[in-house]
């Protein structure tokens, strides 16, 4: 089953953590900082992993994986 | 009847965190205490707490509010407030119109100049005699240099603005001399931005003005960047460096794995948490936190330096571990006010890290580590002086 990360723009505080977790996931906006979903569904279990960091580390608690029922 | 006991924000050792402190986290995680000055304020020592207030927002930054923990008698109703003091939806807009300057990939792009800077200063420091003083050689010119450039301070002011700037952080600087420092910077940030009107450059003072920002509000922005970047950046370099030359087997980890940098960086910001006070807010209504009912009007403080070391959080929480890569400290704090430079001084730090060890392998300290000044009776931990010889 595949795992979705979902990211809420307006609690999102632009700080980063996500991106230093994950580059290849994350970015941000040039032009409010904030996160931009460059890999939603991420594949193999380093990469889910690395989405669950990206969740637990998020100082906007913006962060969210679902996983379809 | 029991009384309220009062507790000292004041670190004795220079690996632990202020030792009333650890004696609240393992006896009275949150606990009703009183400042030095004898205000009452609630202190978080757990992690999970520290967190779960910080993100919110029923906790006011305001600090206009006279109840705020952090207000002064000259923020009255038409106090401008920075960044720091107030809360959303106004914190919210203010932010996101300054962050897209700090992103990762933005900063990213200083990585060549900040590595110019370190190796000028460096250079400097090898061309002279040994000992010197790595505080005034290194961890204060570095982060002043950075954000002078990034606001957009020209090269002929430069002795200036790092003079007031080292007066401002410098530990023996009297009171007078400080606001001097603090005038002085201020009427040049007001100055330069009307400079900037009048000949716009490619800088974030600039940036702002062409996007609508008055120059009015522009000055408390100018210098919140200025003096948020400085001083504490300096002490991190100056801890980070002390630690590796007192505790040789970490710096060979590091000299073994130079890929370990960006670890140390983390563990070094999550081991000195050099916050003393904590995040400061007031309770704007009843809140229930770790079970504990705050209510509305009463101050807390959520310690990041000891929620830090929270074992439950982090395995051998005293154990300095640059393996360890554990990105959810609070050394930057947390929530919608979590630092806003904070991949900023993770850049310098690296940089500066990972320089000095390659280019000064025989550096070591000129004086007992026992000696070494450190900061103990301001609001972020530091060193004074450092002196170093190789």
């Amino acid at each position: 089953m595949s795992v979705r990360i979902v990211a809420d723009r307006d609690r999102c505080v632009g700080a980063g953590q996500c991106v230093l977790v994950d580059p290849d996931a994350f970015d941000q906006s040039d032009e409010d900082g904030l996160v931009i979903l460059t890999r939603p569904t991420p594949g193999a279990g380093d990469e889910i992993a690395r989405a669950r960091e990206a969740v637990t580390v998020c100082p906007g608690r913006a962060l969210s994986l679902t996983s379809p029922e | 009847m029991t009384t309220t006991p009062t507790i000292s924000f004041t670190r004795t050792e220079p690996y632990r965190p202020p030792a009333d402190h650890v004696r609240l986290q393992a006896e009275a995680p949150i606990a009703q205490v009183r400042r030095p000055d004898g205000r009452k304020v609630w202190v978080l020592t757990r992690h999970e707490d520290v967190r779960a207030m910080l993100m919110d927002t029923r906790f006011s930054s305001d600090r206009r509010d006279p109840r705020h923990p952090s207000h002064q008698p000259y923020m009255g109703p038409d106090y401008k407030p920075g960044l720091i003091e107030m809360d959303p939806p106004e914190h919210t807009a203010l932010r996101r119109s300054l962050i897209g300057e700090f992103t990762v990939s933005r900063l990213a792009r200083w990585r060549p100049r900040i590595q110019e800077m370190v190796d000028d200063s460096i250079d400097a420091m090898l061309a002279g005699p040994a000992p010197v003083d790595l505080v005034e050689a290194l961890s204060l010119p570095i982060p002043s240099l950075v954000i002078s450039e990034l606001l957009g301070v020209p090269y002929a002011d430069h002795d200036f603005f790092q003079r007031n700037s080292a007066t401002f952080s410098r530990f023996d600087a009297t009171p007078d001399e400080r606001v001097v420092a603090v005038t002085n910077l201020k009427a040049y940030i007001a100055d330069l931005v009307q400079q900037k009107v009048k000949e716009p450059g490619n800088d974030l003072l600039s940036r702002q003005l062409a996007a609508g920002v008055t120059p009015e509000d522009l000055g408390p922005i100018g210098f919140l960047l200025l003096i948020a970047g400085h001083e504490t950046t300096a002490n991190m370099i100056s801890l980070a460096i002390a630690t590796l030359l007192d505790r040789r087997e970490k710096l060979q980890v590091l000299r073994d794995d130079p890929n370990l940098t960006i670890g140390a960086v983390e563990e070094l910001l999550r081991y000195f948490t050099i916050a003393e006070v904590g995040h400061q807010r007031l309770a704007l209504t009843d809140v229930e936190i770790g079970g504990v009912l705050i209510r509305e009007g009463e101050a807390v403080f959520g310690l990041a330096n000891i929620a830090n070391r929270d074992a439950t959080v982090f395995a051998d929480p005293d154990e300095l571990d640059f393996t360890r890569l554990a990105r959810n400290h609070l050394a930057f704090g947390f929530g919608p006010h979590q630092c806003l430079g904070q991949n900023l001084a993770r850049l310098e730090l690296e940089i500066v890290l990972a320089t000095v060890l390659r280019r000064m392998p025989t550096l070591r300290l000129a004086v007992p580590f026992e000696e070494i000044p450190f900061k103990e009776n301001g609001p972020n931990y530091g060193i004074n002086e450092l002196k170093v010889a190789w």
